[in-house]
């Protein structure tokens, strides 16, 4: 499509988006929902199977309680009801990656409904509302091979992997969340980074998006304010927290144009690209097919214990933004400094390096400042970059006790982030260590000063900043290795009365 | 050595214990009489000759070391092809999973080689379980012993024909909505329906899933009661099955063979009467009650008013459950696989496949079930169902406030010639009118043979509340005691 999209400022002065937002979360449980076929991601294709989780004929599914369970706390952390009875439900529709040709999932008999998350945006609390949180299994993955797109039109053979079906797999459906204005992108954006950290202090799942253990669609529709609600689309392939954002955007931007222009919206699938920024249409959803729902028969129904529930819900962990805010106080950071923390992504990090030993101040001055800055420069995840919170709080350690300057400390990071080992052993490996003694430090001071008469008379006569050329010459036949303070001691101990 | 083919099940496992004869013997003996006459009947479709011998040796061999072996070590046993078994073919009466073989035993099989009995093969089966005379098994139908122009009842024909044509003394089936039990009426033989979640159905091939429960079918009552004690059991891999120890199945037919049934109470369900049966059925139905009376028992009119929905209700949630459960038959991981060709896309082979691996009864009943569970259609038709369901279960747990056991006739008509029902599906189905509610009700129901009509066998159902098995062994066992068993002529 050519047509040139409005400005983005102009689409909220005059429309007002509705989002909504499913969100699958893989569970990291040991077993598969409905068999005992290991969960591990990575195998070779179709390893990881069972008469069970291939749909074989006669095969019959078992829930597994470590993933009901899960499902509970996920539904408590998100301050939803706990249902005391519900089911498992099949919806079905033929697809070669789905072993059974229906996926037993949950219908009108949700595990956990009506809650809500708050989230931060510049500051304020947004409360988004929770429809539902159900368990279902997840279906394989089919590989088109041979044509050009990669997908099942001109593909000359098709390649299914059944290890991943079966795996447990949690859906979280917001409530439509109306009246966020121009924010609407950064409110979709902060709901499912707030829900990803939930869900890892829960420890239900690994969450990550670029292997698909979190996979986000996102509703988006727009109406004139004062009017009802416009025809949504939903956007798949939404596959980082930044393309949440960005999927939004550009959804109100197309609506907009396509509005705009006199156009009416088609309910549909879109496909996010990450690559421009644009979605495209997939699956129209008006001639969807009927999933013809009903109660799995092979289950019985699930009524979890009230007192477990209890029990559950008495265990769950403090949740981010409370634990958020315990780490402020503590760390004794102003909100803005605790907002560039977020943003790095690098509140855990911090804690755990803190936690290994480290003061705050120096924990946050690594992990914000040269880790950060490796880790935009190489495009990786700051917890993804190579050093640890021990080997951070280790280095810190060093530097502390005065066997490393602020400059070899860079350097001795530098080699723990390409995984030459530990703080300690690059120091010794590559002859870091800041030169303490002052035996071998005099003598090159004495030497800075004979060989440089000029400035020591400028020292001698008052003019004390002179001095740092002395000390950069010391520092120079030391190779970085004396320690600065030091140097500029002794050269003033010697040049001034 | 008497002819073991001829003997119960009892009796060849007290052989095999004596050592008056090998399971090798046994086994042997079952598969000459297969060879001689299988191709009269086609109750098998597959005979594991090799499998097993192998198993007979086995069982003489842990005989001979000393093993202490179960009551029905050494027997063989016919397996409907409704339950997976490792390593040989698996076909549930259909032309799409042909040449399939299963990776896993089911768990009836498992326990059927645990308890040391012989499977002999595979038996015919109307396609996917779904008929009442075999006539719908892409592999032809199976012949009724006592007259091989007529039909061996359905779905599990094959493994009561295989009974009365002495081929094997003890068997499988499965019963959705009379699947064992009518067989067993119109072949002279004894088949029994467990309660609901008293078999494991893990590896049993669904038809309809809140329904289909495998069971025992043998020569007589105290046979198919070891074989379902044998079976019977909670089995973690099913989470239908019931945690709960199988009643006593033994003890209650070996009670009832005393032939006292002083202080039983047995129901006889007014709404069955009328023109449900044919006269003949009707006469040795009313000859049998005499004889139940005759042996002590009380016998009262109840109503249950809403089995007449029994029916209906039936052709909603089982062909709902099927559309469902035969999805993924399409050609992808396993059976036929029909048009692949290169050029024809994925839609259009599992469409092919389907179109040439189903039969017309699986169809119509695919078709029926999605219709019924359609948006805008489901509440009408699979809702309103389940509600029947629910009545029906209110009227069962009233009666049985009232008495013991409920009896009717098992099925309305003897065994009919081949082709008489075929063309009109609905009176295919009348032949599970009386077996339906107890399906839908989820209790246990028993047929046993209690008379002859016109020479041909009439069986009477016993139906029994959920958990309580062992009590419809009983009546049916001081029944057999009174009437004897039935032989028929011979092939």
């Amino acid at each position: 499509m050519t047509t040139t999209l409005p400005a983005y400022d102009e689409v909220v002065a005059r429309y007002e988006p509705v989002i909504g937002l499913e969100t699958h979360v893989e569970l990291g449980t040991n077993t598969k929902m409905f068999c005992g076929c290991p969960t591990d991601f990575g195998g070779e294709p179709n390893t990881r199977v069972c008469p069970v989780c291939l749909g074989l004929p006669g095969s019959l599914p078992v829930a597994n309680k470590a993933a009901i369970e899960a499902t509970i706390r996920i539904g408590l952390a998100l301050n939803c009801s706990i249902a005391t009875w519900c089911r498992f439900a099949r919806k079905n529709y033929f697809y070669p990656d789905m072993p059974k040709n229906f996926q037993i999932s949950q219908y009108d008999e949700p595990l956990c409904v009506d809650g809500y998350l708050d989230v931060e945006v510049n500051g304020e609390t947004v409360r988004i509302g929770i429809e539902r949180v159900h368990l279902e299994e997840d279906t394989g993955k089919t590989l088109h091979v041979g044509g050009a797109t990669g997908r099942i039109h001109g593909a000359t053979e098709s390649l299914v992997d059944y290890n991943r079906a079966g795996i447990p797999l949690v859906e979280i459906v917001t409530k439509p969340i109306p009246g966020t204005g121009a924010l609407a992108p950064e409110v979709a954006r902060a709901y499912v980074t707030e829900l990803r950290d939930v869900l890892r202090s829960l420890g239900v799942s690994d969450v990550r998006m670029e292997e698909g253990s979190l996979r986000c669609d996102v509703n988006t529709s727009l109406n004139l304010p004062g009017q009802e609600w416009g025809t949504r689309t939903e956007t798949k392939n939404v596959n980082s927290l930044r393309s949440v954002e960005r999927a939004v955007r550009s959804e109100m931007l197309r609506q907009a144009a396509v509005l705009g222009a006199g156009g009416r919206i088609t309910q549909e699938t879109r496909h996010f690209h990450e690559d421009t920024g644009d979605t495209t249409p997939g699956r129209s959803k008006e001639t969807a097919t009927d999933y013809r729902y009903f109660p799995e028969p092979d289950l019985v129904p699930l009524a979890p214990d009230p007192a477990w529930v209890q029990e559950l819900k008495a265990a769950l962990p403090e949740l981010p933004r409370l634990h958020r805010r315990r780490l402020q106080q503590a760390w004794g950071l102003s909100d803005a400094d605790m907002q560039s923390v977020l943003n790095a992504g690098a509140v855990e990090l911090i804690e755990a390096t803190v936690a290994a030993g480290a003061t705050p101040a120096a924990a946050r001055k690594w992990w914000l400042g040269e880790l950060s800055r490796r880790a935009n420069e190489t495009g990786v995840e700051l917890a993804d970059i190579g050093a640890t919170p021990t080997q951070v709080a280790e280095l810190q350690g060093l530097v502390d006790a005065g066997k490393l300057n602020d400059k070899l400390a860079r350097t001795v990071l530098e080699g723990v982030v390409a995984g030459e080992g530990s703080p300690t052993e690059i120091m010794t490996n590559r002859k870091l260590e800041v030169v303490s003694d002052t035996g071998a430090l005099t003598a090159a001071v004495d030497e800075a000063i004979a060989a440089n008469p000029a400035i020591a008379d400028k020292v001698r006569s008052g003019k004390v900043a002179a001095a740092g050329a002395l000390v950069g010459a010391v520092m120079k036949t030391t190779q970085g290795q004396a320690d600065a303070q030091t140097v500029r001691a002794l050269i003033l101990e010697r040049l001034t009365p | 050595m008497t002819d073991v083919t001829a003997m119960t099940a009892t009796q060849i496992a007290g052989l095999v214990a004596t050592g008056a004869a090998s399971a090798v013997e046994v086994t042997q003996a079952h598969l000459d009489r297969i060879a001689a006459v299988d191709g009269r009947i086609n109750a098998f479709l597959h005979v594991d000759t090799e499998g097993a011998l192998a198993a007979a040796r086995d069982i003489d061999a842990r005989r001979a070391a000393g093993e202490e072996l179960g009551p029905l070590a050494g027997v063989p046993v016919a397996v409907k092809d409704v339950l997976t078994t490792k390593g040989v073919p698996t076909t549930v009466g259909s032309k799409i999973l042909e040449g399939w073989h299963p990776p896993y035993d089911s768990t009836i099989v498992e326990r059927l080689r645990a308890a040391g009995t012989v499977m002999l093969g595979k038996t015919n089966m109307d396609e996917f379980a779904m008929g009442s005379s075999t006539e719908y098994s892409a592999y032809g139908p199976s012949r009724n012993p006592w007259d091989t122009d007529r039909i061996p009842g359905g779905s599990g024909g094959g493994s009561a024909a295989a009974l009365a044509a002495y081929e094997a003394p003890l068997a499988i089936g499965s019963d959705t909505g009379g699947s064992i039990r009518q067989p067993g009426a119109v072949t002279g033989t004894v088949g029994a329906k467990p309660t609901y979640g008293g078999t494991s159905r893990y590896g049993l091939v669904a038809f309809s899933s809140s329904l289909d429960t495998p069971g025992p079918c043998a020569r007589t009552v105290l046979d198919a009661a070891l074989l379902h004690a044998a079976i019977g059991g909670h089995d973690p891999r099913d989470s239908t099955s019931i945690p709960a120890p199988v009643p006593d199945v033994v003890a209650a037919a070996k009670l009832g063979a005393t032939g006292d049934l002083s202080g039983v109470r047995l129901g006889i369900v007014t709404e069955f009467g009328g023109e449900g049966a044919e006269p003949g059925v009707t006469a040795a139905f009313n000859e049998a009650v005499a004889t139940l009376t005759k042996l002590g028992a009380e016998i009262v009119e109840v109503s249950c008013p809403h089995f007449r929905y029994a029916l209906p209700a039936y052709y909603l949630i089982a062909p709902s459950e099927c559309s469902s459960n035969l999805a993924r038959f399409d050609g992808v991981r396993f059976g036929l696989r029909v048009g692949d060709d290169g050029n024809r896309s994925l839609e259009e082979v599992m469409s092919l496949t389907r179109e040439v691996g189903f039969g017309p009864e699986v169809k119509r009943r695919i078709m029926l079930g999605t219709y019924a569970l359609s948006s805008g259609y489901y509440d009408a038709y699979y809702g309103q169902a389940q509600k029947v369901r629910t009545l029906i279960t209110r009227d069962f747990t009233a009666a049985f406030e009232r008495v013991d056991a409920l009896i009717s006739p098992t099925t309305p008509f003897v065994a009919f010639p081949l082709g008489a029902r075929t063309s009109d599906p609905y009176q295919m189905y009348l032949a599970d009118l009386f077996t339906i509610p107890t399906n839908l009700y989820g209790g246990p129901g028993i047929s046993v043979p209690c008379g002859l009509s016109d020479g041909l066998p009439v069986g009477l159902q016993v139906m029994a509340p959920t958990l309580a098995d062992d009590r419809m062994y009983r009546v049916a066992a001081a029944l057999e005691s009174a009437v004897g068993t039935f032989t028929p002529p011979a092939l």
